[in-house]
């Protein structure tokens, strides 16, 4: 059990994550992505009479119970396969935060920003708030996330998800070196 | 067999009753289990990424990436039927300019929340459940992205 407890190695959640495409093709014909189940939620429970919410979400809702899991996988690896260790942070990443105002380094989140209290403070609502929103809005418009485009789809040899994919990095790219320094300003 | 679908569209031609969907929830579990025990669901690992200061990432993804590649193709090349005995079905998908825009926009989001949508969930299932807000917030990202579809570029 306590190697399932350390954190994994990359090289074996590549693989897992990996393998999760052809099952999920396997078992019911169907492409992996995650994003999506945004979009089953507003047509599920918000009114619209946007097209684009039109359409028969309960053909779908194989989506919802997959996310469903995850959640019920999170709460297993948070309890049964809990690290005892505190987090290790990369030292050239771990003093930059630090730098830029980044207190708690012991988790998986900085705990100073990613909680209720931190939800209040102005870096907090805007990383948590409009970090979401982002989340939300770019992957439908781009039509898929990392795993709808950089793994499905790339893996299907489309290019518009490595032009996705590219964009994606360059986004984050792009706010981690000039946006979130601004940020932990205000 | 190809045709146009969206990510994760159901391609499934029988129908499937709720205890058929239970087997999602069995591959979400392992899946979620997965993402958090990598740590891919850490605003940190996300950091380090864009920081280049890790190969973590890169790992993860780029090893993801070849294995599904070889097992599509082999799916392809050997003609795998599903379980129920289907052919299964590869989502083409057509470049529209949204593929950069809303990919510049998600990039952005995901530096910010550290979280791409799988490991939302799985950081609220970790007992981080601020992520609820982030989650919510997303929801309505894209409820704004769908009343305002027909006005964007594509």
């Amino acid at each position: 059990m306590d190697f399932l407890r350390q954190p994994w190695h990359w090289s074996i959640a590549g693989v897992l994550i990996g393998l999760t495409v052809p099952i999920l093709y396997l078992i019911g014909n169907k492409p992996f992505g995650i994003s999506s189940s945004f979009k089953h939620i507003c047509a599920a429970c918000l009114p619209s009479k946007a097209p684009f919410f039109d359409y028969d979400w309960k053909k779908e809702s194989w989506n919802l119970f997959f996310v469903f899991g995850i959640f019920l996988g999170g709460v297993v690896a948070a309890t049964l396969l809990a690290n005892p260790e505190p987090m290790k942070i990369a030292i050239s990443t771990h003093d930059q935060l630090a730098n830029l105002g980044v207190t708690q380094f012991s988790q998986l989140e900085p705990t100073d920003i990613f909680s209720f209290s931190g939800l209040l403070t102005v870096k907090g609502f805007i990383l948590i708030v409009a970090g979401g929103f982002l989340v939300g809005f770019g992957t439908r418009y781009a039509g898929g996330c990392t795993s709808g485009h950089s793994i499905t789809g790339i893996s299907n040899f489309q290019i518009s998800s490595v032009v996705a994919t590219i964009c994606f990095m360059a986004g984050g790219f792009f706010v981690t070196w000039l946006i979130l320094p601004l940020i932990f300003k205000l | 067999m190809e045709k146009i679908v969206e990510e994760g569209q159901n391609n499934q031609t029988r129908i499937e009753t709720a205890a058929a969907n239970f087997k999602y929830v069995l591959v979400g579990v392992f899946f979620g289990i997965v993402f958090v025990k990598s740590e891919v669901v850490s605003w940190f690992r996300i950091q380090e990424m864009f920081r280049l200061s890790s190969f973590h990432m890169y790992g993860v993804i780029g090893t993801a990436v070849v294995v599904a590649t070889i097992s599509t193709l082999i799916i392809k090349k050997f003609k795998i039927k599903t379980l129920q005995g289907e052919e299964v079905v590869f989502s083409e998908r057509p470049f529209h300019k949204g593929n950069i825009i809303g990919g510049l926009m998600f990039g952005f989001g995901w530096a910010l929340t550290g979280a791409c949508p799988g490991p939302m969930y799985g950081l609220i299932g970790s007992g981080f459940f601020v992520f609820i807000v982030a989650l919510a917030s997303a929801i309505l990202g894209t409820y704004a992205y769908g009343i305002l579809k027909d006005k964007l570029p594509h």
